[in-house]
């Protein structure tokens, strides 16, 4: 609850940084709510294998005869629930409130679903190179961001599509190509790196 | 291949190799420069600006060949576990990220006579922001350990997954049909620029390509030196 705590406190300090107009903050709706979705995200990827590191039983789940990958993609789903499901219930209001165009919330809503799955299946990736590193938290950040613009571009380019009665299908076909991707290849990358990481 | 693994079997080829890479750079560098800057004819409509083209492309061809050896330095020092290819990948990073910026700078620098605009956010010039970003990352996490090789195979991995942008960068500019010029020396079809331009960019490439590896041998000689003193004062504690 508190990452949605924080998720609705950035996008309400917009409003006051560029000013109350209606017309300036319709136009930037789509963008902040999915900037602070992921820098909500972002803020909550510390806790996916820390605290396992650091008592020892991320050491016993790597020993199970289940692969690490699919622990990974357990604990990147587990992640989703609690973090990316929270901020997809909360966006469409929050876009309410920075007063979107009304054919913009169908495919917000959609491209909320597609996205915020990728951006915990990255995330995981840096999760785990960081573990035992200095700063970690900080660290994350610059690893992981450069990652996410691509989600960002696609996700925004599909609400604005939207909002101007364009077609979203290539947008949003993008979204789901990455999250196909991301859906093997993340695991195994975030597995390999919590190897090395308990030898 | 895996004979140069072993640090001192590539010691005993790089070292004397090194005073001919580093004097083919210079005079391809200097020959480049010349024709380039004098020889080369000044643009019909890009007037004598284009001339920052014989340093922003060639930087811009680095910048995506460092990352390319950086990850595949990085894919055979994972598989094969030679801590070369690790070392190879850390000296390289600065490198490119150099590269990388020196590509941006000259870029901004020929866009705002051309395009009026000192920066635009379209597809080429947004990866490219992304690749030295991942370098600033690949940089930043190789440090962050007490643990100098817990850093690099995790920059490692790091490395391979960003590779993904590498395709992206090369074709953003095929794919989407932004700003920034499409490719015009390497494509199927032949090159599409005259020859007394593309010899002087072809040349400033080649000078460009054996800075790189001189500057490399010389960073790798001194993370060689650097690990091998760890070595030792390991073996000190320990002792």
């Amino acid at each position: 609850m508190v990452v949605v705590m924080f998720f609705v406190i950035t996008v309400a300090l917009f409003p006051f940084g560029v000013g109350p107009e209606s017309n300036i903050l319709a136009r930037i709706a789509a963008g902040v709510v999915w900037v602070c979705a992921m820098l909500a995200t972002l803020l909550s990827l510390d806790r996916m294998f820390l605290n396992d590191y650091e008592d020892g039983s991320l050491e016993q789940l790597a020993l199970c005869p289940l692969p690490l990958e699919i622990i990974v993609l357990a604990k990147a789903g587990a992640h989703w629930l609690v973090t990316g499901l929270p901020l997809i219930l909360a966006a469409p209001i929050l876009a309410m409130l920075l007063n979107m165009p009304a054919g913009g919330y169908l495919t917000l809503f959609s491209v909320m679903i597609l996205g915020t799955p990728t951006l915990s299946l990255i995330g995981a990736i840096g999760a785990s190179l960081t573990l035992g590193a200095r700063r970690a938290g900080v660290l994350v950040s610059i690893l992981v961001l450069p990652l996410y613009i691509p989600i960002l571009i696609f996700a925004v380019g599909a609400i604005d599509a939207a909002a101007m009665s364009l077609p979203t299908r290539p947008h949003i076909l993008f979204l789901a190509a990455i999250l196909a991707a991301a859906l093997p290849l993340a695991p195994w990358a975030s597995a390999s790196a919590i190897r090395q990481a308990l030898n | 291949m895996h004979r140069f693994a072993n640090p001192n079997q590539f010691l005993r080829i790089a070292n004397p190799l090194l005073p001919w890479i580093s004097a083919l750079s210079v005079l391809c560098m200097a020959a480049g420069l010349y024709l380039g800057l004098f020889q080369a004819p000044p643009d019909y409509q890009q007037g004598e600006s284009v001339r920052i083209m014989y340093v922003h492309v060639p930087s811009a061809w680095m910048a995506l060949f460092v990352y390319a050896s950086m990850a595949i330095a990085s894919a055979t020092a994972l598989i094969w576990r030679h801590p070369l290819g690790f070392l190879m990948a850390k000296a390289s990073a600065p490198i490119g990220a150099c590269f990388t910026v020196i590509c941006l700078a000259t870029g901004s620098l020929w866009g705002k006579p051309m395009w009026g605009t000192w920066w635009e956010w379209d597809a080429r010039m947004t990866s490219v922001l992304i690749l030295l970003f991942l370098y600033v990352g690949y940089m930043a996490l190789i440090d962050a350990f007490d643990d100098p090789t817990r850093g690099q195979r995790a920059a490692s991995i790091l490395a391979l997954v960003g590779a993904v942008n590498v395709p992206i960068i090369k074709f953003s500019v095929d794919w989407w049909n932004t700003l920034h010029q499409p490719a015009s020396v390497v494509k199927l079809s032949g090159p599409a620029i005259h020859p007394s331009m593309l010899w002087p960019l072809l040349i400033m490439a080649v000078g460009f390509t054996a800075f790189y590896f001189a500057l490399m041998i010389v960073r790798l000689r001194s993370e060689i030196a650097a690990a091998k003193i760890r070595n030792i004062r390991l073996g000190q504690v320990h002792s």
